[in-house]
This record gives C-alpha cells, sequence and structure tokens, in this order.
C-alpha cells in the first residue's frame, strides 16, 4: 500500500486514473489497528485490479477533513478522482471493504 | 466433523482471555474464538486504564496484550471467525457451534464473552454523518477536532469522563443531559471534574433531534423535554456516549436473554442452557469493568469445568452402567439425607447394586433434569433409565425400589 499524505494526496489519489481506495488511519484508533492487518491481506489479494493507499491522519487532519473524513476508521474509494464510496464506523469489517472492491473493479 | 473440546470460548476481551487462562491451566482443551484481527475486546480501544487493581499505570492494548501471552503460555488456541449460531446435540452435552467460516464446531461447555459495542440512537442524521462528524470513540477521533466545538450526547460515566478529555483537544463542549439541572448518571468522582472544567457546558433536560451538515457536521437541533422547542446549537462534532448494546443477536432463541440482550447468568456464570456459560460486559450485571469481566471469565472456567466433570462422572456411572444402579439425590446439610445414607449403603450391598450419590447442594444440574423438588430422593436406573423412584423415603421403604 502506498503512503499518502498531504504532499502526494492529489497525485496517488485525485490525479489517478481508475479505482484507488485510501484507509485512513491513526495510532490511537484501535479499531484502524485491528483492521490493518486485513486490509493490507485485500491490498495483495486485488493488486492487480486496483490501487491501494493509506494515510495516516497524524500531520494530514486538514487532507482527510477536505475529503469529508472526520473520523476513524474510515475507508474512501476513488474513480478517476472522484469520491464513490465512504466505508465508516465501529462495526467495519474486511467482509464489507470486499464487498466494496468487488463492486468498484 | 471437528474434535471435542472441552470449552469454546466465544470472544477474545477481558472475560473471554481470563477465562482462557483458567481454562487452559485446569488441563482443559481450549479453543478461543475472535472474529476480529486482534483480541482484547473494548479494552483494547481505551487509552486509559486506571482501576485495574495492581496495574497503576498502563493502556488497554497493553493490559490485554498480557492477558493473550498469559493464555498461549498455558496452551489456549485461538482461532479468527465469528460465531453465528449455538445449539445441543442430542442428549445436551455436547455443544455445537456454528460459524461465519462456514465450520461447526463441538464443545463440552461453552464461554460466551462476546462484549457489547456502542449504542447506535438511530437520530435523524447520525448514520449518514458518521465518521463525517459523528462519533463514538474519542481516543480514535479527538485529533480531528482540535481548537473545534463539540456536542456531547449521554451523560453516563463514559459520556463524563470522555469529554473531560476531549477537553484536551477541543475549544469548547457542550454536553446534552436528558435530567434536570445539575443531574448528571456519572459518580460523583466524575462529575466534579466535569463541573470544575471551564470548557464543558451543559444542556438541560434536553436531547438531540437532529444532526445537520453538508458533507460535514455543521450543527444539532436540540429538543428540550419540558417545553418541546427546538434549539440549533452550531458544533463541528457530535460525540455519542449512549451506553451500549450486547452482541447477543445470535442467541435469540437459543438462550435467556434480559432486558436489552444481555445474557441472564447465575451466580456460577450459567446460562439457562446447563454448560454454556456468560462472562464479561455481554451478562446482564450490576458493573461492567475490565476486572469484573476477568473475574466474570474466572467463575466461568472453573464452573465449565465442575460441569464436564459431573456430566462425565453421571453418563459413565449411570447412563452406561451396565448393572443396575441406585442413585440418591442428596446433601451433606439435610439432616434426613445423612440419616437416610447408612440404610441406603446397606441395601445396594445386599442387592449388589452401587450406589451413585449426587449432591444437589454443589449442583442442581442432574437433579433438574429428573424433576428430583425434595431430597433425599432414591432412583433406581436400569439400561441408563429411571426405573423406580422414592421421594424423601424412610429407610424401611428402601426394599420397594426393587
Amino acid at each position: 500500500m502506498i503512503e499518502v499524505g498531504k504532499a502526494n494526496f492529489d497525485e496517488e489519489v485525485k490525479q489517478h486514473e481508475g479505482v484507488v481506495m485510501v484507509d485512513f488511519w491513526g495510532e490511537s484508533c484501535g479499531r484502524c489497528m485491528e483492521l490493518m492487518p486485513d486490509v493490507v491481506a485485500l491490498s495483495e489479494k486485488y493488486s492487480e485490479q486496483m490501487k491501494f493507499t493509506k494515510l495516516n491522519i497524524a500531520g494530514n487532519r486538514r487532507v482527510a477533513m477536505g475529503q469529508g473524513v472526520m473520523g476513524l476508521p474510515s475507508m474512501v474509494f476513488y474513480k478517476n478522482g472522484e469520491k464513490l464510496e465512504h466505508l465508516s464506523g465501529e462495526e467495519l469489517d474486511a467482509q464489507q471493504i470486499e464487498e466494496a472492491i468487488q463492486k468498484y473493479i | 466433523m471437528s474434535e471435542v473440546y472441552d470449552v469454546i470460548i466465544v470472544g477474545g476481551g477481558a472475560g473471554g482471555l481470563s477465562a482462557g487462562v483458567y481454562c487452559a491451566r485446569g488441563k482443559m482443551k481450549t479453543l478461543l474464538l475472535e472474529a476480529s484481527s486482534n483480541t482484547g475486546g473494548q479494552c483494547a480501544k481505551t487509552s486509559e486504564l486506571e482501576n485495574y487493581p495492581g496495574i497503576i499505570e498502563s493502556t488497554g492494548p497493553a493490559l490485554m496484550d498480557r492477558f493473550r501471552a498469559h493464555c498461549e503460555k498455558f496452551g489456549v488456541e485461538f482461532k479468527r471467525d465469528m460465531v453465528t449460531g449455538l445449539s445441543t446435540e442430542e442428549g445436551g452435552f455436547i455443544k455445537r457451534i456454528e460459524t461465519r467460516s462456514g465450520e461447526t464446531l463441538l464443545a463440552k461447555s461453552v464461554i460466551i464473552g462476546t462484549g457489547a459495542n456502542p449504542r447506535v440512537l438511530g437520530i435523524k442524521g447520525e448514520k449518514e454523518f458518521t465518521a463525517k462528524g459523528v462519533s463514538y470513540c474519542a481516543t480514535c477521533d479527538a485529533d480531528f477536532y482540535e481548537d473545534l466545538d463539540i456536542v456531547v450526547v449521554g451523560s453516563g460515566n463514559t459520556a463524563v469522563e470522555e469529554s473531560v478529555f476531549l477537553t484536551k483537544f477541543v475549544n469548547s463542549v457542550k454536553m446534552i443531559v436528558l435530567h434536570d439541572e445539575g443531574v448528571l448518571d456519572a459518580d460523583r468522582t466524575a462529575q466534579e471534574q466535569a463541573f470544575a472544567n471551564d470548557k464543558i457546558s451543559f444542556i438541560w433536560n434536553s436531547c438531540v433531534d437532529e444532526i445537520c451538515g453538508e458533507e460535514l457536521v455543521n450543527g444539532v437541533k436540540v429538543k428540550n423535554l419540558k417545553t418541546g422547542e427546538i434549539t440549533d446549537v452550531e458544533c463541528d462534532g457530535v460525540f455519542m456516549f449512549v451506553g451500549t448494546v450486547p452482541n447477543t443477536g445470535f442467541l435469540e432463541g437459543t438462550i435467556e436473554l434480559a432486558k436489552g440482550g444481555y445474557i441472564k447468568v447465575d451466580e456460577k456464570q450459567e446460562t439457562s442452557m446447563p454448560g454454556v456459560f456468560g462472562a464479561g460486559d455481554v451478562c446482564d450485571k450490576f458493573l461492567r469493568q475490565v476486572v469484573t469481566a476477568a473475574g466474570d471469565g474466572a467463575v466461568a472456567a472453573v464452573a465449565a469445568e465442575r460441569y464436564i466433570q459431573e456430566e462425565e462422572h453421571w453418563a459413565e456411572s449411570v447412563l452406561e452402567a451396565e448393572n443396575d444402579t441406585l442413585v440418591a439425590f442428596w446433601s451433606p446439610v439435610d439432616q434426613k439425607s445423612l440419616e437416610l445414607m447408612p440404610s441406603l449403603e446397606k441395601v445396594a450391598a445386599d442387592k449388589g447394586v452401587k450406589l451413585v450419590t449426587v449432591d444437589t447442594y454443589k449442583s442442581q444440574n442432574i437433579a433438574g433434569r429428573y424433576e428430583v423438588k425434595e431430597i433425599p430422593t432414591v432412583v433406581r436406573f436400569s439400561n441408563g433409565e429411571p426405573a423406580k423412584r422414592l421421594d424423601t423415603p424412610e429407610a424401611d421403604q428402601l426394599e420397594s425400589l426393587f
């Protein structure tokens, strides 16, 4: 997964042609840390079909808020720079993320 | 079909992990199922932990890592899967667990520690703005709200403690409280902290009617419960701390649940299904803390071990016995039971049958199955079935059992 932040968010996500998912996470978000191994596994499984990135909100709070993300965990899908879906909530699990991936690839 | 475990523990929070330590240390073959990739449950999401005795300073995740290491030391097997159903095989001793991945697992006893999750009220806008200004986790999301204004819904310990924590980040906290001015559900210590904090103010007798915004939250509509009047309150975020709901959906219709869906347990943590126990926040109980969950786990583990011993002893010495047996339901604290014992021993010896005693003081499990209401009750079993029975017999009546 590509690390994105304020320096490269536009280039890696907004200007990307095709589907890209951003995993917004933070070290103090237990649920994010729980989900991380699953997200990495999914990124490997679907690496051929779409792009996977992650954004640590430490230092990138404004970028996240600019994308309408104000809570963790958040998985946001984009296609050709357009936001498709924002998955979030305590109950978010790997299965829901995989369903979304399958929907957009 | 899988091998039969002594115990399957469902859920790897403080209750489940504590049960794991006791089960595995007691040499029981133990499997712990956890639905998410990390064990630790709600505790692993708590940043500040100050009230686990003996642990003066630690974080929730760090303590839960120690619990897990302790389980591993004694040989608990861990598996990641979500339980979708619980039932029993014929006879009731072997329990079947169905999982989301389609597996069926078998165990002689089950300890349920599936915990609870934050309650969603279902206010207009709540779902729509989750992670866009609506939050259920202060430690997760506090960073987003630096120097912003927020509203907190709820007035229990969690609501108050998290509000105080959030004041380290935010510009202001407005707590929306259902009760009259000055009344919070939180304990005294927490209340005093909240009242003394300059950044916290209160809106009394009120609830949130709607959460508003465009892409992100920009305000709430607050309804005064006495006057019905609705006021717009500007804010950048809404934190919801209105209690928890237990994860017991998969148990509906199988074991008895209390109000709110919590599992009803007795003093041995046993549920309405014999051999199935509850531990931690998922139980109907007075205090939900890491330390009480750990206590529940220990009780459930020891009770599970006793249950298995009792059932296996019963099956072996009575149900599967080749010859007739004489079963006495008795209690060592009952005078009549004690007086009858010598005569029982004599009759058993005379007839050449084995005498099996069931102590109803220790456990009502088997007595309940045969509807034994009074003690002593004596039953002659033949081929695993009750053949003749006497409730509270006199010594000279025992002959009539044969």
